[in-house]
C-alpha cells in the first residue's frame, strides 16, 4: 500500500514537471541547431541562463518581461475556462495602451497617483471593449471568436499606426522631417515607481495581486462560477437559469480587459510612450500570444500562471542575451521560442492522456484511511 | 445451443468468461472488492446492485476501460490480459454503455465505421460498411437504415446501432449496462427479442438493470453486488422479484406509497391552448390546456416522443411558445426567459440529466447549487459562501444517500444513479412552487426510487404542484392524482386516479378514444 501511494505521488510529480521536461527537450533540439551553426551550445545556454537569472538586474528584466505575459495569461485563464478562445491579446493590449497613453498625455495637471489609476482603468476598459466586441458577436451572432479576435488585432494595429502618425504624434517629431511615429513621453510624475537601478516596476506587483484576484474571481464569486459553468456545459447552464450569452461576452470582455491592462502597464512601467514599427509586436513584444502559452503552461490556473510567466519571461530575456553573446541569427531565437511553445502545448496533451490512463489504473491516493484501506491491507 | 463454434455473424463463440478476484480502487472508493463472476455462451447473466455498488466499474474492467488492481480475467479458461477496449474487441467482447457513445451529426454507417481499423486509412468504404450492417441487421432481426443520421433516431433505435456496432466488431459476448433505463416498454420488448435471438445463436450476454421484472424475464442467472462485494449468484428460476429486492438491499423492501389525504388547492400552473414546435419540425404541442393545482400530482402518460419533452421545455421557457398562454401563480410567464421562470421557483428535473441537469466537471457541491448559486445563503454581494455551499452539499448527500467519496469529488466520477440523485436532490430541496419531473426515477435503484417517490409525495403534501412525466405506467399510477394522456402533441383525455386503469390509459396512449 505504501508503494501505491509512492507511485501515485511520483506519477503526479512527473505530471507537474512535464512542461519543464518539454522545455528541456526543446532546448536540446535547439542545442542541435546551435551545433549546426558551429556554436557551442553550452556557451550559448550559459549566456541564456546568465541573461535571465545571472544578476539582480537580469532577474529584474525577466520579471519585467513576465509581467505582460502574466496579465494576458490571467485573461486567458478566464476566457479558456469559459470555453472562449481569445487570440486577440495583441489588439487588446494595443487599444489598452492607446487609451492609457491618451489619458497621460491629456490630463497632465492631475496628481500622479490619480493619473496612473485612471490610465490603468482606461487600459482595462480599452481591452474590455476590444474583447467585448468579438464576445458579443460570438454570443449573439455565433461569429467564431478565433477569427474575429484575429481580425480585431489587425484593426488595432491600423488604429495604432494612424494615431502614432496623426492625432497622437509627438509634437517634437511633428516638427521634424523624420517624423518617427511615436507619442510624446509621459511626464515623470505619471510613471510607475521603479526599483532603481533596475527597470523593475510596480506593475509586477500589480500583476501578482491580480493573479490572486482572478483566482478569487474564478472560484469564489458567482461571476466566476457562471463563467466556468457556461464554459463546461452551456446547455445545463441555460436550464439552470444562467444567461449563457451574457457570460460568453463576460469571459471575452474580462480576458480583453487584462490584456488591455498589460498594454497600459507596458506604457506606464516600461516605455513611457507608445511607438510603432508598423507591427503589433513592435509594441506588445508578442505578449498577446505568448501570454496564451504562459497560461496553458500554468494549466489555466491564475496562480500557476505566475511561475509559468516568469519561466517564459526568462526564456525571452535570456535568448536576447544569448543572441548577443554567440551571434546567432535572430531567426534561431524565434525558432527556439516556437519550439518551446510547441513542446509545452504537446506536453499538455500528454499530461491529459496520462491523467486518463491514471484513472484507468487508479490506485489509492488521498483517500480517507477508513473503509477503503482495510480491504487493501487485508489483501496485501 | 448450436453445436458449431461459429456465431451467425461469422465470429468465433466465447464459451465462457470468468472474473477472479477483481479488485478496483478509485480515490476514496473501493469499487470492486475481490469480485468473482462468470458468464457462459447462450445465457444472459444479470448483474444487480444498488447505485454505486460497482456494476459499471466491473464491466468497464472487462471491456478494458479500467485496469484491475488485482485479479484476473479468463476467457475460455485461459487467462487474458485486456489493457484497452481494442484488446477486448479483438477478443470478441462488446459493451453497450449506460450513456451512449454515438456522434449525432454522423450517419449510422459512419458511426459504425468510426474507430474501425479500416477507417484509419485515407478512405473508408462506407458502402461496404452499409452492406455489412444490413447483413447483420437481417441475421439478428434489427431494423436499421444505415444512411439515417443518428440525431434523427429515437433512443431505442440508437441503442440498436450500438448493438450493431458491437456485432460489426465481432462481439461474441455483449455487456449491456442499463440498456432498458431509457427505453419505452415497447422498445424493451423489442430489445428482449434481439437478446433472446443472440443467446440462441450462442452469444453470451451480461445484463445490468434496476428493474427486477426484466431480470426475472430475460436472465438465466443473477448475481448481486453490494458495496463492491459479490454477494452471490443464483439461477433466476429459483428467485422472485421480492427475493431479489431484499437480497440486493439487504433489508425488506416493498413500495406501497403512502399518499395520505391531501386537499388540493388553488391552480398553480395553467396552460391554455399552448402550441409549440419540436426539434424535428413536426408540431410539438398542438394546443394543450392543463391546470395543475397546489398539492396535486398530474401525471403525463404517453409513448415517448408525443410531446412530453416539448411540454416541459415550453413551461420552463426553454422552447418558444407559438400560441397560447402559460400562467404561473396568476403571472403570465409565456415566453419569459428560463432564468426568470426559474426565479419563480419552478423546478425542473430534465429527462437527460447528464446533459441538461448538471455539469460533469463541477464538484458535487458545485452542482448542488447550480440553480441557487446566486442567492443567499450560497452567495452574497456576488461572493460565494463556501461554508454554506459545503453544508448544503453535506445535507443533501446525506438526505438523498448520494454515494460519493466527498462533496469535492467531480460529479462525473460518481456512478450513473448517483449522478441522477444530485439533480433530484437539488431540484426537490429548493422548496419549489411547481416541479416538472421528467422520468424522475430513471437509473435509480429500488431504494432510491422509493425515496424519490416519497419525496415527491412529501412535496405534494407541502402544497407543491407537480407534473410527472413518465413512461413507466406503474409510476404514473402510483403517484398521480390525475393522469393526462398525451398523444401526438395533444391531450387525449384527463383521467382521475380512481378511473385510471392500465387498459384505459393504454388505449388513450395509442390515440384511441374508448367511447
Ligand atoms: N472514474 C471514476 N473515478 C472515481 N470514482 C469512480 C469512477 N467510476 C466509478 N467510481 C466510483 O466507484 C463506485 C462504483 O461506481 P459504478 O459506476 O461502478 O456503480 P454502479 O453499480 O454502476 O452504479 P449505478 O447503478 O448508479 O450505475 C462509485 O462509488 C463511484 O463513485
Ligand atoms: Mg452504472
Amino acid at each position: 500500500m505504501k508503494k501505491f501511494l509512492q507511485s501515485e505521488w511520483m506519477s503526479r510529480l512527473i505530471d507537474a514537471l512535464l512542461p519543464v521536461f518539454a522545455t528541456l527537450a526543446a532546448l536540446i533540439i535547439g542545442a542541435v541547431m546551435l551545433l549546426f551553426l558551429g556554436v557551442n551550445p553550452i556557451v550559448a545556454y550559459k549566456a541564456l541562463w546568465d541573461g535571465a537569472f545571472g544578476s539582480g538586474n537580469a532577474f529584474a528584466e525577466t520579471l519585467v518581461k513576465a509581467t505582460p505575459l502574466l496579465l494576458v495569461g490571467l485573461g486567458i485563464c478566464i476566457s479558456f475556462r469559459g470555453d472562449v478562445i481569445n487570440i486577440g491579446g495583441e489588439g487588446q493590449m494595443i487599444i489598452g495602451g492607446i487609451l492609457a497613453t491618451w489619458i497621460g498625455l491629456t490630463f497632465t495637471g492631475l496628481p500622479g497617483w490619480l493619473a496612473i489609476t485612471l490610465a490603468l482603468l482606461a487600459g482595462f476598459l480599452g481591452g474590455a471593449i476590444w474583447g467585448g466586441i468579438p464576445g458579443y458577436l460570438k454570443a449573439y451572432f455565433n461569429v467564431n471568436e478565433i477569427l474575429s479576435t484575429v481580425m480585431m488585432n489587425a484593426i488595432a494595429v491600423q488604429i495604432m499606426n494612424f494615431m502614432m502618425r496623426g492625432p497622437m504624434l509627438d509634437p517634437i517629431q511633428a516638427a521634424k522631417a523624420s517624423k518617427i511615429p511615436q507619442t510624446a513621453r509621459l511626464i515623470e510624475a505619471f510613471r510607475l515607481a521603479r526599483w532603481s537601478p533596475t527597470r523593475l516596476h510596480l506593475g509586477v506587483l500589480i500583476a501578482v495581486i491580480l493573479a490572486i484576484l482572478v483566482y478569487i474571481l474564478l472560484w469564489r464569486t458567482t461571476l466566476g462560477y457562471r463563467i466556468r459553468a457556461v464554459g463546461m456545459n452551456p446547455l445545463a447552464s441555460r436550464y439552470a437559469g444562467i444567461k449563457v450569452p451574457r457570460y460568453i461576452v463576460m469571459s471575452l470582455l474580462l480576458s480583453g480587459a487584462f490584456a488591455g491592462l498589460a498594454g497600459a502597464i507596458q506604457v506606464y512601467g516600461v516605455n513611457y510612450r507608445m511607438i510603432t514599427d508598423g507591427s503589433a509586436s513592435g509594441f506588445t513584444g508578442n505578449a498577446g500570444f505568448n501570454g496564451i502559452v504562459a497560461a496553458l503552461f500554468g494549466q489555466l490556473h491564475p496562480l500557476w500562471s505566475i511561475p509559468a510567466s516568469i519561466l517564459f519571461g526568462a526564456l525571452l530575456v535570456g535568448a536576447n542575451q544569448m543572441q548577443r553573446v554567440v551571434q546567432v541569427p535572430s531567426a534561431l531565437i524565434t525558432a527556439l521560442n516556437g519550439l518551446v511553445v510547441v513542446f509545452v502545448v504537446s506536453s499538455e496533451f500528454l499530461r491529459r492522456r496520462r491523467q486518463r490512463q491514471r484513472l484507468a489504473h487508479a490506485k489509492m491516493d488521498d483517500a480517507p484511511p477508513d473503509k477503503t484501506s482495510q480491504p487493501a491491507e487485508a489483501s496485501a | 445451443m448450436p453445436e458449431s463454434n461459429i456465431l451467425p455473424s461469422g465470429k468465433p463463440r466465447i464459451d465462457s468468461l470468468e472474473l477472479r478476484g477483481i479488485t478496483k480502487r478509485f480515490p476514496g472508493v473501493l469499487a470492486n472488492d475481490h469480485v468473482n463472476f462468470d458468464v457462459k455462451a447462450g445465457e444472459v447473466h444479470a448483474l444487480l446492485g444498488e447505485n454505486g455498488a460497482g456494476k459499471s466499474t466491473l464491466m468497464k474492467t472487462v471491456y478494458g476501460l479500467y485496469h484491475p488492481d488485482e485479479g484476473e480475467i479468463l476467457l475460455n479458461g485461459k487467462p487474458v490480459h485486456i489493457s484497452s477496449p481494442t484488446d477486448s474487441i479483438n477478443l470478441g467482447i462488446g459493451m453497450i454503455h449506460q450513456h451512449f457513445m454515438l456522434v449525432p451529426s454522423l450517419t449510422v454507417a459512419e458511426n459504425v465505421a468510426l474507430g474501425l481499423p479500416s477507417s484509419r486509412g485515407p478512405l473508408t468504404d462506407l458502402d461496404a460498411v452499409s452492406k455489412r450492417i444490413l447483413e447483420l441487421a437481417d441475421i439478428y432481426g434489427l431494423r436499421i437504415d444505415p444512411s439515417a443520421y443518428v440525431w434523427q433516431l429515437s433512443v431505442g433505435q440508437q441503442q440498436r446501432i450500438e448493438i450493431i456496432k458491437a456485432l460489426y466488431r465481432g462481439a461474441a459476448l455483449l455487456i449491456l449496462d442499463e440498456p432498458t433505463a431509457v427505453l419505452t416498454p415497447q422498445e424493451v420488448d423489442e430489445l428482449f427479442v434481439i437478446m433472446r435471438q443472440m443467446t440462441k445463436d450462442g452469444h453470451a450476454l451480461i445484463f445490468i438493470s434496476h428493474k427486477l421484472h426484466e431480470v426475472v424475464e430475460i436472465c438465466q442467472r443473477v448475481s448481486v453486488l453490494r458495496d463492491g462485494r459479490m454477494i452471490g449468484t443464483r439461477p433466476t428460476s429459483e428467485t422472485t422479484k421480492q427475493d431479489l429486492a431484499n437480497w440486493m438491499v439487504g433489508r425488506e423492501v416493498g413500495f406501497t406509497p403512502d399518499r395520505g389525504n391531501v386537499q388540493r388547492g388553488e391552480v398553480r400552473l395553467k396552460l391554455e391552448n399552448v402550441q409549440c414546435g419540436s426539434d424535428r419540425g413536426t408540431p410539438g404541442l398542438r394546443g394543450v390546456s392543463l391546470d395543475i393545482h397546489s398539492g396535486e400530482i398530474l401525471g403525463i402518460a404517453g409513448v415517448s416522443g408525443n410531446g412530453q419533452r416539448e411540454l416541459a421545455d415550453a413551461v420552463t421557457g426553454l422552447r418558444k411558445i407559438t400560441g397560447g398562454k402559460v400562467t404561473l401563480e396568476n403571472a403570465d410567464i409565456t415566453n419569459l426567459p428560463p432564468a426568470e421562470i426559474t426565479e419563480r421557483m419552478l423546478s425542473y428535473i430534465p429527462e437527460e440529466r447528464m446533459r441538461d441537469g448538471m455539469i460533469k466537471d463541477f464538484t458535487v457541491a458545485e452542482n448542488m447549487i447550480l440553480r441557487e448559486h446566486h442567492k443567499e445563503p450560497y452567495s452574497r454581494y456576488g461572493f460565494l459562501n463556501l461554508k454554506n455551499i459545503s453544508s448544503n452539499a453535506d445535507m443533501l448527500i446525506k438526505k438523498f444517500h448520494v454515494k460519493t467519496p466527498s462533496q469535492e469529488t467531480l460529479a462525473k466520477n460518481l456512478s450513473g444513479g448517483n449522478i441522477q440523485k444530485i439533480v433530484l436532490a437539488r431540484e426537490i430541496s429548493r422548496s419549489p412552487r411547481v416541479i416538472i419531473a421528467a422520468q424522475p426515477t430513471r437509473g435509480l435503484d429500488i431504494g432510491a426510487t422509493e425515496y424519490v417517490r416519497e419525496q415527491l409525495l412529501e412535496q405534494r403534501k407541502q402544497g407543491t404542484a407537480i407534473i410527472l412525466i413518465s413512461e413507466d405506467l406503474d409510476e404514473i399510477l402510483a403517484l398521480s392524482d390525475r393522469i393526462a394522456v398525451i398523444y401526438e402533441g395533444s391531450v387525449m383525455d384527463i383521467v382521475p386516479r380512481s378511473e385510471a386503469t392500465p387498459q384505459r390509459l393504454g388505449l388513450l396512449m395509442a390515440g384511441v378514444h374508448p367511447e
